[in-house]
Protein backbone atom coordinates (compact mmCIF):
# COMPACT_ATOMS: atom_id res chain seq x y z
CA UNK A 1 0.00 0.00 0.00
CA UNK A 2 1.47 3.55 -0.73
CA UNK A 3 0.03 6.00 1.93
CA UNK A 4 0.99 9.51 1.27
CA UNK A 5 1.03 11.71 4.42
CA UNK A 6 0.55 15.46 4.35
CA UNK A 7 3.00 15.58 1.25
CA UNK A 8 4.50 19.23 0.79
CA UNK A 9 7.01 19.60 -1.61
CA UNK A 10 8.53 23.19 -2.91
CA UNK A 11 11.09 24.26 -5.41
CA UNK A 12 12.45 27.10 -3.95
CA UNK A 13 10.26 29.15 -2.64
CA UNK A 14 7.70 27.90 -5.14
CA UNK A 15 4.75 25.40 -3.29
CA UNK A 16 4.18 22.50 -5.90
CA UNK A 17 2.56 20.35 -3.91
CA UNK A 18 0.41 21.18 -0.97
CA UNK A 19 -0.55 19.04 1.87
CA UNK A 20 -1.79 16.03 -0.12
CA UNK A 21 -2.82 12.94 1.57
CA UNK A 22 -4.21 9.63 0.40
CA UNK A 23 -3.93 6.00 0.09
CA UNK A 24 -3.38 3.62 -2.77
CA UNK A 25 -4.49 -0.04 -1.90
CA UNK A 26 -2.84 -2.71 -3.23
CA UNK A 27 -3.70 -4.11 -6.46
CA UNK A 28 -5.19 -1.35 -7.89
CA UNK A 29 -5.11 0.86 -11.03
CA UNK A 30 -5.09 4.46 -9.62
CA UNK A 31 -5.36 7.90 -11.38
CA UNK A 32 -4.03 10.74 -10.66
CA UNK A 33 -5.33 13.40 -13.40
CA UNK A 34 -5.19 17.15 -13.61
CA UNK A 35 -3.91 20.02 -16.00
CA UNK A 36 -0.51 20.53 -16.42
CA UNK A 37 1.21 21.80 -13.68
CA UNK A 38 -0.95 21.01 -11.32
CA UNK A 39 2.07 18.48 -9.35
CA UNK A 40 0.97 15.27 -10.23
CA UNK A 41 3.82 14.53 -12.26
CA UNK A 42 6.52 15.72 -9.17
CA UNK A 43 3.91 14.04 -6.93
CA UNK A 44 4.51 10.51 -9.17
CA UNK A 45 8.04 11.02 -8.50
CA UNK A 46 8.27 11.89 -5.24
CA UNK A 47 6.71 8.28 -4.36
CA UNK A 48 10.25 6.27 -6.36
CA UNK A 49 12.09 9.30 -4.68
CA UNK A 50 12.70 11.12 -7.93
CA UNK A 51 12.06 13.86 -6.31
CA UNK A 52 13.00 14.14 -2.81
CA UNK A 53 10.60 15.77 -0.39
CA UNK A 54 10.07 18.97 1.08
CA UNK A 55 7.61 17.97 4.21
CA UNK A 56 5.30 15.13 5.42
CA UNK A 57 5.81 11.15 4.09
CA UNK A 58 5.19 8.50 1.75
CA UNK A 59 5.29 4.94 3.09
CA UNK A 60 5.57 1.89 1.13
CA UNK A 61 4.00 -0.89 2.92
CA UNK A 62 4.74 1.07 5.72
CA UNK A 63 8.44 1.90 5.18
CA UNK A 64 8.72 5.73 5.44
CA UNK A 65 10.32 7.36 2.41
CA UNK A 66 12.36 9.77 4.45
CA UNK A 67 13.67 7.26 6.24
CA UNK A 68 15.85 6.04 4.07
CA UNK A 69 19.19 6.33 2.59
CA UNK A 70 20.66 6.25 -0.97
CA UNK A 71 20.95 2.41 -0.74
CA UNK A 72 17.74 1.97 0.67
CA UNK A 73 16.51 3.93 -1.94
CA UNK A 74 18.12 1.97 -4.61
CA UNK A 75 16.53 -0.52 -3.37
CA UNK A 76 13.08 0.77 -3.26
CA UNK A 77 13.46 1.30 -6.89
CA UNK A 78 13.85 -2.23 -7.01
CA UNK A 79 10.01 -2.76 -6.21
CA UNK A 80 8.37 0.49 -7.91
CA UNK A 81 9.02 0.90 -11.46
CA UNK A 82 8.41 3.16 -13.73
CA UNK A 83 7.51 3.99 -17.47
CA UNK A 84 7.41 7.50 -19.61
CA UNK A 85 6.13 10.14 -21.75
CA UNK A 86 8.37 10.02 -23.97
CA UNK A 87 9.88 6.30 -23.14
CA UNK A 88 12.77 7.17 -22.16
CA UNK A 89 15.15 4.15 -24.10
CA UNK A 90 18.32 4.21 -25.02
CA UNK A 91 18.74 4.02 -28.45
CA UNK A 92 22.16 2.84 -28.77
CA UNK A 93 20.31 -0.33 -27.36
CA UNK A 94 18.66 -2.74 -28.80
CA UNK A 95 14.99 -3.31 -27.51
CA UNK A 96 16.22 -6.67 -25.50
CA UNK A 97 19.70 -4.75 -24.54
CA UNK A 98 16.99 -2.19 -23.41
CA UNK A 99 14.86 -4.53 -21.06
CA UNK A 100 18.23 -6.18 -20.01
CA UNK A 101 19.44 -3.21 -18.67
CA UNK A 102 17.73 -2.73 -15.20
CA UNK A 103 18.96 -7.16 -14.66
CA UNK A 104 22.58 -5.71 -15.45
CA UNK A 105 22.58 -3.10 -13.23
CA UNK A 106 20.69 -5.01 -10.16
CA UNK A 107 24.16 -7.94 -11.33
CA UNK A 108 21.40 -10.82 -12.48
CA UNK A 109 22.89 -13.98 -13.89
CA UNK A 110 23.70 -13.42 -17.52
CA UNK A 111 21.91 -16.16 -19.26
CA UNK A 112 18.73 -15.63 -16.94
CA UNK A 113 18.73 -12.20 -18.17
CA UNK A 114 18.60 -13.34 -21.78
CA UNK A 115 15.98 -16.02 -20.73
CA UNK A 116 13.60 -13.29 -18.63
CA UNK A 117 14.41 -10.44 -21.38
CA UNK A 118 13.20 -12.55 -23.97
CA UNK A 119 10.06 -13.72 -21.84
CA UNK A 120 9.01 -10.41 -21.33
CA UNK A 121 9.25 -8.90 -25.14
CA UNK A 122 7.19 -11.37 -25.88
CA UNK A 123 4.65 -10.81 -23.45
CA UNK A 124 4.09 -7.25 -24.62
CA UNK A 125 3.96 -8.70 -28.23
CA UNK A 126 7.28 -7.67 -29.42
CA UNK A 127 8.62 -11.69 -29.99
CA UNK A 128 9.67 -10.05 -33.48
CA UNK A 129 11.71 -7.38 -32.71
CA UNK A 130 14.34 -7.82 -29.84
CA UNK A 131 17.09 -6.96 -32.08
CA UNK A 132 15.29 -3.76 -33.02
CA UNK A 133 16.59 -0.25 -32.05
CA UNK A 134 14.41 2.36 -30.94
CA UNK A 135 14.68 4.44 -33.95
CA UNK A 136 13.06 1.56 -35.64
CA UNK A 137 10.22 1.20 -33.73
CA UNK A 138 6.55 2.80 -33.73
CA UNK A 139 5.60 4.54 -30.52
CA UNK A 140 3.70 2.22 -29.25
CA UNK A 141 6.38 -0.46 -29.72
CA UNK A 142 8.69 1.82 -27.55
CA UNK A 143 6.16 2.30 -25.09
CA UNK A 144 5.72 -1.53 -24.67
CA UNK A 145 9.36 -2.13 -24.70
CA UNK A 146 9.43 0.27 -21.72
CA UNK A 147 7.02 -2.04 -20.25
CA UNK A 148 8.81 -4.16 -20.26
CA UNK A 149 11.87 -3.20 -18.95
CA UNK A 150 9.64 -1.58 -16.25
CA UNK A 151 8.80 -5.35 -15.83
CA UNK A 152 11.90 -7.16 -15.31
CA UNK A 153 13.25 -6.64 -11.95
CA UNK A 154 9.48 -8.03 -10.52
CA UNK A 155 8.38 -4.64 -9.20
CA UNK A 156 5.05 -4.73 -6.86
CA UNK A 157 4.32 -0.80 -8.41
CA UNK A 158 4.38 0.50 -11.44
CA UNK A 159 4.51 4.38 -11.91
CA UNK A 160 3.25 5.95 -15.06
CA UNK A 161 4.05 9.16 -16.15
CA UNK A 162 1.87 10.30 -19.26
CA UNK A 163 2.64 6.83 -20.63
CA UNK A 164 0.02 7.28 -23.37
CA UNK A 165 0.25 11.14 -23.98
CA UNK A 166 2.52 10.70 -26.95
CA UNK A 167 0.65 7.96 -28.76
CA UNK A 168 -2.54 7.97 -31.15
CA UNK A 169 -6.42 6.95 -29.71
CA UNK A 170 -5.82 3.43 -31.06
CA UNK A 171 -2.36 2.66 -29.96
CA UNK A 172 -3.04 4.29 -26.56
CA UNK A 173 -6.05 1.91 -26.01
CA UNK A 174 -3.65 -1.15 -27.01
CA UNK A 175 -1.01 0.09 -24.26
CA UNK A 176 -4.26 0.70 -22.08
CA UNK A 177 -5.36 -2.98 -22.20
CA UNK A 178 -1.66 -4.29 -21.69
CA UNK A 179 -1.79 -2.33 -18.49
CA UNK A 180 -4.93 -3.66 -17.68
CA UNK A 181 -3.97 -7.03 -18.20
CA UNK A 182 -0.26 -6.43 -16.22
CA UNK A 183 -2.14 -5.33 -13.45
CA UNK A 184 -4.53 -8.73 -13.57
CA UNK A 185 -1.74 -11.28 -14.32
CA UNK A 186 1.09 -10.01 -12.02
CA UNK A 187 -1.68 -8.14 -9.20
CA UNK A 188 0.90 -5.24 -10.00
CA UNK A 189 -0.20 -2.03 -8.32
CA UNK A 190 -0.38 0.91 -11.55
CA UNK A 191 -0.35 4.49 -10.76
CA UNK A 192 -1.43 6.54 -13.61
CA UNK A 193 -0.69 10.16 -13.65
CA UNK A 194 -2.12 11.61 -16.58
CA UNK A 195 -4.46 14.48 -18.57
CA UNK A 196 -6.49 12.21 -20.67
CA UNK A 197 -9.82 11.27 -19.34
CA UNK A 198 -10.44 8.40 -21.43
CA UNK A 199 -7.50 6.87 -19.59
CA UNK A 200 -9.14 7.08 -16.24
CA UNK A 201 -12.26 5.75 -17.54
CA UNK A 202 -10.56 3.04 -19.11
CA UNK A 203 -8.74 1.73 -16.44
CA UNK A 204 -8.53 3.20 -13.70
CA UNK A 205 -10.69 2.08 -10.25
CA UNK A 206 -9.84 5.16 -7.94
CA UNK A 207 -8.80 8.69 -8.86
CA UNK A 208 -7.66 11.68 -6.81
CA UNK A 209 -8.12 15.32 -9.23
CA UNK A 210 -5.43 17.78 -8.35
CA UNK A 211 -5.91 21.22 -8.99
CA UNK A 212 -2.88 23.33 -8.17
CA UNK A 213 -0.88 21.52 -5.81
CA UNK A 214 -3.68 20.28 -3.70
CA UNK A 215 -6.18 16.84 -4.38
CA UNK A 216 -9.71 18.51 -5.38
CA UNK A 217 -11.58 15.53 -5.25
CA UNK A 218 -10.74 11.58 -4.92
CA UNK A 219 -13.19 8.80 -5.43
CA UNK A 220 -13.90 5.86 -7.55
CA UNK A 221 -13.83 6.59 -11.22
CA UNK A 222 -17.55 5.81 -12.09
CA UNK A 223 -18.92 7.70 -9.15
CA UNK A 224 -17.09 10.69 -10.13
CA UNK A 225 -17.67 10.98 -13.80
CA UNK A 226 -21.73 9.81 -13.00
CA UNK A 227 -21.70 13.04 -10.89
CA UNK A 228 -18.53 15.15 -11.19
CA UNK A 229 -18.19 17.87 -8.80
CA UNK A 230 -17.03 20.98 -9.66
CA UNK A 231 -13.16 19.94 -9.67
CA UNK A 232 -14.30 16.94 -11.99
CA UNK A 233 -16.67 19.71 -14.32
CA UNK A 234 -13.53 22.42 -14.44
CA UNK A 235 -11.08 19.62 -15.71
CA UNK A 236 -13.39 18.17 -18.37
CA UNK A 237 -14.71 21.59 -19.37
CA UNK A 238 -18.40 20.85 -19.16
CA UNK A 239 -20.67 23.55 -18.49
CA UNK A 240 -24.16 22.24 -19.97
CA UNK A 241 -25.94 24.46 -17.47
CA UNK A 242 -25.40 26.91 -19.80
CA UNK A 243 -27.46 24.58 -22.60
CA UNK A 244 -29.91 23.56 -20.57
CA UNK A 245 -33.22 25.79 -21.06
CA UNK A 246 -34.26 27.87 -18.41
CA UNK A 247 -36.90 26.40 -15.42
CA UNK A 248 -36.43 23.23 -13.43
CA UNK A 249 -34.34 19.98 -14.82
CA UNK A 250 -33.43 16.71 -13.03
CA UNK A 251 -30.45 14.99 -13.36
CA UNK A 252 -30.57 11.00 -13.69
CA UNK A 253 -27.61 8.73 -12.58
CA UNK A 254 -27.87 5.85 -14.65
CA UNK A 255 -25.78 2.90 -12.61
CA UNK A 256 -24.76 -0.23 -13.28
CA UNK A 257 -28.20 -1.98 -12.71
CA UNK A 258 -30.58 0.73 -14.43
CA UNK A 259 -28.44 1.13 -17.31
CA UNK A 260 -31.07 -1.80 -18.92
CA UNK A 261 -34.22 -0.89 -18.01
CA UNK A 262 -36.20 1.20 -19.75
CA UNK A 263 -36.79 3.91 -16.95
CA UNK A 264 -37.68 7.12 -18.45
CA UNK A 265 -40.25 5.65 -20.83
CA UNK A 266 -42.04 3.81 -17.78
CA UNK A 267 -42.45 7.11 -15.88
CA UNK A 268 -43.80 8.84 -18.43
CA UNK A 269 -46.40 6.32 -18.91
CA UNK A 270 -47.08 5.77 -15.09
CA UNK A 271 -47.10 9.29 -13.99
CA UNK A 272 -49.00 10.21 -17.25
CA UNK A 273 -46.27 13.51 -17.18
CA UNK A 274 -44.59 15.27 -20.42
CA UNK A 275 -41.07 16.05 -20.47
CA UNK A 276 -38.38 16.78 -22.70
CA UNK A 277 -34.67 15.50 -23.07
CA UNK A 278 -32.50 17.77 -22.52
CA UNK A 279 -28.90 16.41 -22.25
CA UNK A 280 -27.31 13.20 -21.84
CA UNK A 281 -24.21 10.58 -22.17
CA UNK A 282 -23.62 7.31 -21.99
CA UNK A 283 -19.49 6.29 -21.15
CA UNK A 284 -17.98 3.33 -20.68
CA UNK A 285 -16.18 2.89 -17.34
CA UNK A 286 -13.11 -0.39 -17.49
CA UNK A 287 -16.20 -2.30 -19.58
CA UNK A 288 -19.24 -0.95 -17.49
CA UNK A 289 -22.17 1.47 -18.93
CA UNK A 290 -23.41 4.03 -17.32
CA UNK A 291 -24.95 7.26 -18.15
CA UNK A 292 -26.82 10.45 -17.05
CA UNK A 293 -29.52 12.17 -18.59
CA UNK A 294 -31.14 15.52 -18.11
CA UNK A 295 -34.95 15.90 -18.37
CA UNK A 296 -36.72 19.24 -18.39
CA UNK A 297 -39.81 19.31 -16.47
CA UNK A 298 -42.87 21.46 -15.63
CA UNK A 299 -42.49 22.90 -12.40
CA UNK A 300 -45.71 21.25 -11.16
CA UNK A 301 -44.77 17.67 -11.88
CA UNK A 302 -41.92 17.76 -9.38
CA UNK A 303 -42.53 16.08 -6.52
CA UNK A 304 -44.24 13.30 -8.68
CA UNK A 305 -40.97 12.80 -10.61
CA UNK A 306 -38.52 13.30 -7.52
CA UNK A 307 -41.30 11.08 -5.17
CA UNK A 308 -40.96 8.00 -8.42
CA UNK A 309 -37.70 7.95 -9.10
CA UNK A 310 -36.38 7.68 -5.23
CA UNK A 311 -38.79 5.25 -4.79
CA UNK A 312 -36.88 3.61 -8.16
CA UNK A 313 -33.50 4.05 -6.58
CA UNK A 314 -32.03 6.18 -9.13
CA UNK A 315 -29.54 8.94 -7.93
CA UNK A 316 -30.46 12.43 -8.57
CA UNK A 317 -30.32 16.39 -9.08
CA UNK A 318 -32.23 18.87 -9.46
CA UNK A 319 -31.15 21.56 -11.21
CA UNK A 320 -32.25 25.00 -11.34
CA UNK A 321 -31.62 27.49 -14.23
CA UNK A 322 -32.60 30.84 -13.75
CA UNK B 1 66.85 14.26 -47.43
CA UNK B 2 65.94 11.01 -47.72
CA UNK B 3 63.03 9.10 -48.15
CA UNK B 4 63.80 7.19 -44.33
CA UNK B 5 64.15 10.55 -43.00
CA UNK B 6 60.44 11.56 -43.96
CA UNK B 7 59.49 8.35 -42.55
CA UNK B 8 61.53 8.67 -39.30
CA UNK B 9 59.82 12.00 -38.77
CA UNK B 10 56.16 10.48 -39.44
CA UNK B 11 56.73 7.16 -37.06
CA UNK B 12 58.05 10.06 -34.62
CA UNK B 13 54.61 12.29 -35.56
CA UNK B 14 52.43 9.52 -35.39
CA UNK B 15 54.09 8.37 -31.69
CA UNK B 16 53.46 11.47 -30.22
CA UNK B 17 50.14 12.18 -31.33
CA UNK B 18 49.11 8.61 -30.74
CA UNK B 19 50.36 8.76 -26.76
CA UNK B 20 49.44 11.97 -26.45
CA UNK B 21 46.23 11.85 -27.77
CA UNK B 22 45.44 8.70 -25.60
CA UNK B 23 46.63 9.77 -22.14
CA UNK B 24 44.41 13.75 -23.19
CA UNK B 25 41.59 11.16 -23.59
CA UNK B 26 41.75 9.25 -20.65
CA UNK B 27 42.20 12.06 -18.74
CA UNK B 28 40.15 14.26 -20.06
CA UNK B 29 37.26 11.79 -19.94
CA UNK B 30 38.81 12.16 -15.82
CA UNK B 31 37.92 15.57 -15.91
CA UNK B 32 34.74 15.33 -17.73
CA UNK B 33 32.91 13.22 -15.43
CA UNK B 34 33.89 15.55 -12.39
CA UNK B 35 32.56 18.50 -14.31
CA UNK B 36 28.85 15.88 -15.42
CA UNK B 37 28.96 14.67 -11.48
CA UNK B 38 29.27 18.42 -9.94
CA UNK B 39 27.47 21.09 -12.54
CA UNK B 40 24.31 22.21 -11.64
CA UNK B 41 21.47 19.57 -11.86
CA UNK B 42 24.35 17.13 -11.84
CA UNK B 43 24.65 13.27 -10.31
CA UNK B 44 25.96 15.31 -7.32
CA UNK B 45 25.72 18.74 -7.38
CA UNK B 46 28.81 20.81 -6.17
CA UNK B 47 29.12 24.38 -7.15
CA UNK B 48 32.20 25.24 -5.74
CA UNK B 49 34.21 22.30 -7.32
CA UNK B 50 31.98 22.66 -10.80
CA UNK B 51 33.30 26.69 -11.40
CA UNK B 52 36.82 26.27 -9.85
CA UNK B 53 37.41 23.57 -12.82
CA UNK B 54 35.26 25.45 -15.21
CA UNK B 55 37.45 28.32 -14.47
CA UNK B 56 40.53 26.34 -14.62
CA UNK B 57 39.83 24.68 -17.52
CA UNK B 58 39.37 27.82 -19.23
CA UNK B 59 42.38 29.66 -18.57
CA UNK B 60 44.38 26.67 -19.82
CA UNK B 61 43.01 26.86 -23.25
CA UNK B 62 42.93 30.79 -23.39
CA UNK B 63 46.97 30.45 -22.84
CA UNK B 64 48.19 30.54 -26.76
CA UNK B 65 50.19 26.77 -27.12
CA UNK B 66 53.25 27.80 -28.08
CA UNK B 67 53.58 29.96 -24.90
CA UNK B 68 51.91 27.01 -23.14
CA UNK B 69 54.42 24.33 -24.55
CA UNK B 70 57.38 26.45 -23.46
CA UNK B 71 56.15 26.82 -19.95
CA UNK B 72 55.59 23.11 -19.84
CA UNK B 73 59.00 21.86 -21.07
CA UNK B 74 60.48 22.00 -17.73
CA UNK B 75 57.99 19.85 -16.78
CA UNK B 76 59.37 17.62 -19.38
CA UNK B 77 62.82 17.12 -17.70
CA UNK B 78 61.21 16.06 -14.53
CA UNK B 79 58.98 13.37 -15.86
CA UNK B 80 60.68 12.25 -19.08
CA UNK B 81 64.15 12.78 -18.26
CA UNK B 82 64.80 15.29 -21.48
CA UNK B 83 63.46 18.53 -22.93
CA UNK B 84 64.55 17.95 -26.20
CA UNK B 85 62.73 15.36 -28.90
CA UNK B 86 59.73 13.15 -29.23
CA UNK B 87 59.08 11.64 -25.95
CA UNK B 88 59.84 15.66 -24.52
CA UNK B 89 57.43 16.91 -26.61
CA UNK B 90 54.52 14.42 -25.63
CA UNK B 91 54.28 15.84 -21.94
CA UNK B 92 53.39 19.03 -23.14
CA UNK B 93 51.23 17.99 -25.84
CA UNK B 94 49.19 15.68 -23.36
CA UNK B 95 48.54 18.66 -20.77
CA UNK B 96 47.53 21.15 -23.30
CA UNK B 97 45.22 18.75 -24.93
CA UNK B 98 43.59 17.75 -21.70
CA UNK B 99 41.09 20.94 -21.09
CA UNK B 100 39.88 20.68 -24.74
CA UNK B 101 39.53 17.13 -24.55
CA UNK B 102 37.65 17.63 -20.88
CA UNK B 103 35.25 19.83 -22.72
CA UNK B 104 35.15 17.87 -26.02
CA UNK B 105 34.04 14.39 -23.76
CA UNK B 106 31.95 16.79 -21.51
CA UNK B 107 29.77 18.26 -24.03
CA UNK B 108 29.31 14.62 -25.75
CA UNK B 109 27.94 13.44 -22.52
CA UNK B 110 25.36 16.65 -22.07
CA UNK B 111 24.28 15.06 -25.08
CA UNK B 112 22.24 12.40 -23.48
CA UNK B 113 18.73 12.91 -22.87
CA UNK B 114 17.62 13.94 -19.35
CA UNK B 115 14.82 12.02 -19.31
CA UNK B 116 17.18 8.55 -20.07
CA UNK B 117 19.47 9.46 -17.28
CA UNK B 118 15.86 9.83 -15.11
CA UNK B 119 14.78 6.35 -16.01
CA UNK B 120 17.98 4.84 -15.25
CA UNK B 121 17.75 6.51 -11.64
CA UNK B 122 14.17 4.83 -11.24
CA UNK B 123 15.33 1.38 -11.88
CA UNK B 124 17.74 1.92 -9.50
CA UNK B 125 21.09 2.25 -10.93
CA UNK B 126 23.69 3.62 -8.87
CA UNK B 127 25.80 6.80 -10.80
CA UNK B 128 28.58 5.12 -11.88
CA UNK B 129 26.10 3.04 -13.27
CA UNK B 130 24.63 5.74 -15.22
CA UNK B 131 28.00 7.30 -16.28
CA UNK B 132 29.39 3.87 -17.46
CA UNK B 133 25.97 1.96 -18.38
CA UNK B 134 23.73 4.79 -19.63
CA UNK B 135 25.70 8.07 -20.53
CA UNK B 136 28.97 6.37 -21.98
CA UNK B 137 26.76 3.93 -24.14
CA UNK B 138 24.60 6.47 -25.25
CA UNK B 139 26.79 9.24 -26.09
CA UNK B 140 29.16 7.42 -28.10
CA UNK B 141 28.74 8.07 -31.61
CA UNK B 142 28.99 11.74 -30.36
CA UNK B 143 32.23 10.80 -28.32
CA UNK B 144 33.75 9.28 -31.47
CA UNK B 145 33.14 12.40 -33.30
CA UNK B 146 34.73 14.69 -30.90
CA UNK B 147 37.74 11.68 -29.76
CA UNK B 148 38.29 12.30 -33.63
CA UNK B 149 38.78 15.92 -32.90
CA UNK B 150 40.83 15.83 -30.27
CA UNK B 151 43.38 13.60 -32.48
CA UNK B 152 43.08 16.27 -35.31
CA UNK B 153 43.62 18.74 -33.13
CA UNK B 154 46.64 17.16 -31.44
CA UNK B 155 48.18 16.75 -35.05
CA UNK B 156 48.46 20.79 -35.49
CA UNK B 157 49.89 21.19 -31.59
CA UNK B 158 52.17 18.33 -32.41
CA UNK B 159 53.51 20.15 -35.61
CA UNK B 160 53.97 23.52 -33.35
CA UNK B 161 55.40 21.35 -30.58
CA UNK B 162 58.43 20.76 -33.87
CA UNK B 163 59.00 24.25 -34.03
CA UNK B 164 60.30 24.02 -30.08
CA UNK B 165 62.42 21.50 -29.90
CA UNK B 166 59.68 18.54 -30.45
CA UNK B 167 60.56 16.13 -32.99
CA UNK B 168 58.64 14.59 -35.96
CA UNK B 169 57.17 16.20 -39.03
CA UNK B 170 56.47 19.74 -37.65
CA UNK B 171 60.42 19.81 -36.33
CA UNK B 172 61.41 18.72 -40.30
CA UNK B 173 59.28 21.45 -41.53
CA UNK B 174 60.55 23.98 -39.78
CA UNK B 175 64.27 23.85 -39.80
CA UNK B 176 64.65 22.15 -42.90
CA UNK B 177 61.87 23.24 -44.96
CA UNK B 178 61.31 26.66 -43.22
CA UNK B 179 64.88 27.60 -41.84
CA UNK B 180 66.64 26.21 -45.00
CA UNK B 181 64.40 27.60 -47.54
CA UNK B 182 63.98 23.97 -48.74
CA UNK B 183 60.75 24.42 -50.26
CA UNK B 184 60.45 20.48 -51.65
CA UNK B 185 60.73 19.42 -48.02
CA UNK B 186 58.22 21.76 -46.62
CA UNK B 187 55.42 21.13 -49.15
CA UNK B 188 56.36 17.23 -48.52
CA UNK B 189 55.98 17.69 -44.77
CA UNK B 190 52.68 19.58 -45.52
CA UNK B 191 51.04 16.93 -47.73
CA UNK B 192 51.92 14.23 -44.74
CA UNK B 193 50.51 16.01 -42.29
CA UNK B 194 47.60 16.68 -44.30
CA UNK B 195 47.38 13.19 -45.21
CA UNK B 196 47.70 12.24 -41.65
CA UNK B 197 44.71 14.31 -40.61
CA UNK B 198 42.63 13.22 -43.64
CA UNK B 199 43.00 9.52 -42.10
CA UNK B 200 41.96 10.37 -38.96
CA UNK B 201 39.05 12.14 -40.00
CA UNK B 202 37.90 9.28 -42.38
CA UNK B 203 38.41 7.03 -39.73
CA UNK B 204 36.18 8.70 -36.86
CA UNK B 205 33.60 9.26 -39.88
CA UNK B 206 33.45 5.55 -40.35
CA UNK B 207 33.34 4.35 -36.85
CA UNK B 208 30.66 7.25 -36.65
CA UNK B 209 28.49 5.60 -39.10
CA UNK B 210 28.45 2.40 -38.20
CA UNK B 211 27.67 3.07 -34.52
CA UNK B 212 24.76 4.80 -35.77
CA UNK B 213 23.11 2.17 -37.76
Amino acid sequence: MIEIVNLEKQYGNQTVIKDVSFKIKNGEIFGIVGRSGVGKSTLLRCINALEPISGGDILIDGTSISSLDNEGIRQLRKKISMIFQNFNLLNQKTALENVSLPMEIWGIDKSKIMSKSKELLDLVGLRDKYDSKPKSLSGGEKQRVAIARALSMDPEILLCDEATSALDPNTTKEILSLLKKINEEFKITIVVVTHQMEVVKDICQRVAIMESGMVSALGDVDELFLNPGKSLKKLIGEDELEVLPKGTSIRLFFTKEFSNQSIITNMARELDVNFSIVWGKLENFSGNVLGSLVISIDDKDQEKIISYLEKKGIALEVIINE
Amino acid sequence: MNSSGYITALLESLIMISISGVLSILFGFLVAIVLIFTKEGGLNPKPALYNSLDFIINMFRSFPFIILMIMLFPLSRIIVGTSIGTQAAIVPLTIAAIPFAARIIEGSLNTVDAGIIEAARSFGSKNSQIIFKVMLVEALPNLVQGITNIFINIVGYSAMAGTIGGGGLGAVAINYGYYRWEDTILVITVIMIIVVVQIIQSIGNRVYKSLIK
